[in-house]
């Protein structure tokens, strides 16, 4: 993950000019011994490999472990293994989906599950590849962190001798004093703000020897783009929290998860909940016994020709009973969770749960209660199953299994709903009788019946019996197993998951401190600029550096200006342009100059003194 | 006429007018291609079509050196650039009208215009002509032109043809403002990258040309030598992708906040979520293969071209192949 930067065109050639033979375009020498490969490439120095012990070794792997190269792969890498997640079924998200596919691929199925593939983002080499990576990233920033925190207080780089190498380059003659250009270029650079200046500014004074003679050079070093690996180093610490704070949160968290129909409740406690799943550090103590009921449950579907029974809103109305008796109400909504006793409450499910009871063959109430039909489609034909396992002694169990119709159409095809609300209900119910297999002990799915045991109700031309019970109605179950009863109210359900993960906060936190740091790495250039001025006699034609004074001809001012960027910089020509513009008193030939009347004085030294000219064109 | 039915005629014109700049982008590739006298036996139109270079098949190929260009450039007369004046002129045509249409269509729909597929296609080719634009404001990148408008054309005809849905409203999970945040960033990202990703493209092409490949180096190719040199390419590749990743990694972030809200967890490995997943990681190799010696350059371009077809796929394979959460297209057959 390390940002280790090699000289920015490390295959063209590159020239290194004075004055960034540092992290600006040192190839940090990682001095990469060959590959594990032997025959790939040329190994280039270091032959002693076999020679390097176990100290040696583990060193090595640690460099290859921290180097960009293997960083790069294990990106790679794990950008492949996250793909197979997507295209197979996974055991978290949906278990039956992956049970259907051991069914129909039994032998390619079970080598995938042994592998992981069902939970790839649990796998062990899922896991080892991101676990690596984070290694890999810790050995590449902590150091780097170190360096940067040494870095911080470094002074720019002393101006170098000669500016004709790089980049970007300016020159301007001035009217102004070397001293004068000096602080105006420097104002210019620091910048608006002295808490945090734009750049780092050094001031100097070198004595050089020119063609013609020794000479007093005043020099400004400046440099600015320190953020820049503050940024760089901030989003990959900010990464490493992020790990940190979801594996925290997985260890803490807990998620609960129950149907309730309207006007019934539940207790925030593990046993209420229909499932219930928690991190391994998680204590029971810290549910906070709050209880909820649901009121009421309003659903709103389309009904233009566009977008027919499309839903539209969701929501449930409930009243929470805090641990202390105080009571309130509250509405969950889709995208807008109820927040309890420290935890979250999502509605995310609905669908009815109509009263159903169940008289058997002597008479007796064999069954009575609301029973949750899943909703299949969006016209909410659903699914329920209703087990009679307490019969009368003697009598055969009874298991109905069938389709809850909202909005039934009857026709010769079969029923169907055509509308998602309760308009006109229609129960249609295949009637088993048998061992439902209760008694075993075994848990079952309450939503599922195993009919493989279990005798169906046909006619005489052995088709299946359909019992069509509407609201209010009781009918006759076939073979004399007794009758069915279907309330007129149709109550609805909510499916409910409510859902603690102490380490939200920190996660938010850490994500958007990556953000920030990956703006700021980004954007934030890297440049040094320096600015060579010197005073000289004559005019531009004959100028003969280190000549004294020759009469008449006024003394002007030479601005040299160089910038050097940290890799591409499209904008680097334009800060030494907008340095070249801060000389005061400066020949401009575009853009605002410093001063107004350039070459016309005299005595420029007078006129030119405490002019704030630096400030001009920013 | 409803407003709906605006908003489609309005894409139609829109991509008529795309595709008339598509025209004049081609044809002023072909004019700088064949801007030399020894070589102006070029047929103008072979330019942008790959299957027309076989017309060319028998000229043998010549090697170009990197100064080729310059040189090259000196010889001739200065080429007239009409072409290319006609061309920025029809795309900004057609950028406004693809904008009129996004607007008409969000109107119609009585909320922001991005939450199926077919909208997200819509909006995501508007982002890609808009920075196209917006950066040709600031330099000439004429020469990305003709693939900007192509892609753009290609993107809106498959999207009339393929994802239409009618304008309605939207289900519960996604009634909330970060549908207007997660989504209009995600799709915003789209857009640059296809930008991004045009100019790797050329960048790629220009640099095998430039190392004397046999098939590039035939005078059908030879507009590239009037496009900015690989390095030049590679920068505004790059700064263009930074951008485009930062909104990516925001687009996780805001889709985080938004499933925990919504789903109830903040991340579930949902597919779609897995190729955003796949994206990020694929451009952050890029960034890290950039500053990688031995990776920059080619190989680092290489990752651009992976890391856009994962964000192709992430947003047609993933709404159709598969069953997930972010089954939005409203396409039949999905939720």
């Amino acid at each position: 993950m390390s940002t280790r930067e090699p000289d920015p065109r490390p295959d063209r050639g590159a020239y290194r000019p004075e004055g960034i033979d540092d992290s600006f375009s040192a190839p940090v020498a990682t001095a990469e011994p060959p590959a594990e490969k032997p025959a790939s490439g040329p190994a280039d120095g270091q032959p002693s490999l076999p020679a390097l012990g176990l100290r040696g070794t583990l060193r090595w792997t640690w460099r290859q472990l921290t180097s960009m190269r293997v960083a790069l792969m294990l990106l790679m890498l794990l950008a492949v293994a996250a793909v197979p997640g997507s295209v197979l079924p996974q055991r978290p998200q949906d278990p039956a989906a992956v049970l259907r596919y051991l069914q129909d691929n039994p032998t390619a199925g079970e080598w995938l599950d042994r592998l992981g593939f069902f939970d790839v983002y649990s796998s062990v080499w899922f896991s080892a590849i991101y676990i690596l990576l984070f290694v890999s990233l810790v050995g590449c920033i902590l150091p780097r962190t170190g360096a940067h925190l040494r870095a911080v207080r470094n002074r720019p780089p002393r101006t170098p001798r000669r500016f004709d190498r790089f980049p970007a380059q300016a020159t301007v003659v001035t009217t102004a004093s070397p001293d004068e250009v000096t602080d105006a270029v420097a104002r210019h650079l620091r910048g608006r703000f002295a808490w945090l200046p734009t750049f780092r500014v050094d001031t100097g004074t070198q004595e050089t020897r020119s063609s013609g003679g020794p000479r007093v050079e005043r020099t400004v070093a400046a440099e600015r783009g320190y953020l820049r690996e503050t940024g760089n180093l901030l989003f990959h610490l900010s990464l490493l929290g992020l790990l940190v704070a979801v594996a925290t949160g997985q260890l803490l968290h807990y998620r609960g998860q129950a149907i309730i129909t309207e006007g019934r409740g539940f207790a925030n406690a593990v046993v209420d909940y229909d499932t219930f799943e928690n991190g391994s550090l998680f204590s029971p103590s810290s549910l906070v016994p709050f209880s909820m009921t649901l009121d009421g449950f309003e659903a709103e579907f389309a009904t233009d020709a566009l977008a027919f029974a499309q839903s539209r809103d969701f929501t449930a109305f409930v009243t929470v009973r805090d641990p202390d008796g105080t009571e309130h109400v509250e509405t969950i909504k889709v995208n807008h969770p109820l927040q309890a006793g420290n935890a979250k409450i999502y509605l995310q499910g609905n669908g009815y749960a109509p009263g159903i009871t169940v008289h058997d063959a002597s008479g007796e109430v064999a069954f009575s209660g609301r029973v949750p039909f899943l909703p299949e489609d969006t016209m909410y034909t659903s699914d329920g199953v209703v087990k009679v396992p307490d019969v009368a002694p003697g009598l055969e169990q009874i298991g109905l299994v069938g389709t809850l119709l909202p909005t039934a159409e009857v026709t010769e095809a079969g029923a169907r709903s055509v509308f998602p609300e309760a308009l006109d209900p229609l129960l249609v119910l295949d009637v088993y009788r048998g061992d439902l297999g209760l008694d075993e002990g075994l848990p079952q799915n309450v939503y599922t019946l195993d009919t493989d045991d279990l005798t169906a109700s046909v006619d005489e031309e052995g088709e299946r019996v359909k019992v069509l019970v509407a609201p209010g109605e009781t009918v006759e179950l076939p073979d004399g197993l007794g009758t069915i009863t279907l309330d007129e109210e149709l109550p609805r359900f909510v499916a409910l998951d409510l859902r603690h993960d102490p380490a939200l906060g920190w996660i938010l936190v850490f994500a958007l401190g990556a953000l920030a740091g990956l703006t700021i790495s980004l954007f934030t250039p890297r440049r040094r600029v320096w600015v060579r001025t010197w005073s000289e006699d004559g005019a531009a034609g004959d100028a003969r550096p280190g000549t004294t004074s020759t009469g008449g001809t006024a003394r002007r001012t030479v601005v040299q200006i160089a910038g050097l960027a940290r890799g591409d910089d499209a904008g680097l020509q334009g800060e030494v342009d907008a340095v070249r513009h801060a000389v005061p008193g400066a020949e401009q030939s575009d853009g605002p100059a410093g001063t107004s009347h350039d070459s016309a004085g005299p005595h420029p030294q007078d006129r030119a003194t405490g002019r704030g000219a630096g400030k001009a064109d920013r | 006429m409803t407003l709906a039915d605006l908003s489609v005629d309005l894409v139609w014109a829109a991509a008529t007018a795309l595709t008339v700049g598509l025209v004049a982008f081609a044809f002023d590739l072909a004019r700088l291609a064949g801007r030399s006298p020894a070589r102006a036996t070029a047929v103008p139109a072979a330019v942008t079509s790959a299957e027309s270079t076989e017309a060319t098949t028998g000229s043998s190929p010549t090697p170009y050196g990197p100064d080729s260009t310059e040189r090259a450039g000196s010889e001739g007369a200065p080429v007239s650039r009409k072409a290319a004046g006609i061309g920025i002129s029809t795309t900004w045509l057609g950028t406004i009208l693809l904008l009129a249409a996004i607007v008409t269509r969000g109107v119609a729909a009585g909320r922001a215009p991005w939450a199926n597929m077919y909208e997200f296609a819509l909006v995501g080719t508007f982002f890609a002509l808009a920075v196209f634009l917006g950066v040709s404001l600031r330099r000439d990148v004429r020469y990305l032109g003709a693939f900007v408008t192509g892609l753009s054309v290609l993107f809106l005809v498959l999207a009339q043809n393929s994802f239409y849905v009618v304008a309605t409203g939207v289900q519960p999970a996604l009634q909330s403002y970060w549908l207007v945040i997660h989504v209009g960033v995600a799709v915003a990202a789209t857009g640059i990258f296809t930008v991004a990703f045009a100019t790797s493209a050329v960048q790629l092409l220009r640099d095998s040309r430039d190392g004397g490949s046999a098939f590039l180096g035939r005078r059908a190719w030879r507009w590239l030598d009037s496009t900015p040199r690989p390095a030049v390419l590679e920068a505004l590749s790059f700064r263009i992708n930074a951008v485009a990743f930062v909104l990516w990694t925001f687009t996780l972030i805001g889709g985080a906040i938004w499933a925990e809200d919504a789903w109830g967890r903040y991340w579930g490995w949902d597919p779609k979520e897995v190729w955003s997943f796949v994206v990020w990681i694929v451009y952050a190799a890029y960034l890290h293969a950039r500053t990688t010696r031995g990776w920059s350059g080619r190989r680092a371009a290489y990752f651009v071209l992976v890391g856009y077809a994962c964000v192709l796929f992430n947003f047609t394979g993933v709404n159709i192949l598969f069953d997930g959460l972010h089954s939005y297209s409203g396409l039949p057959g999905q939720e």
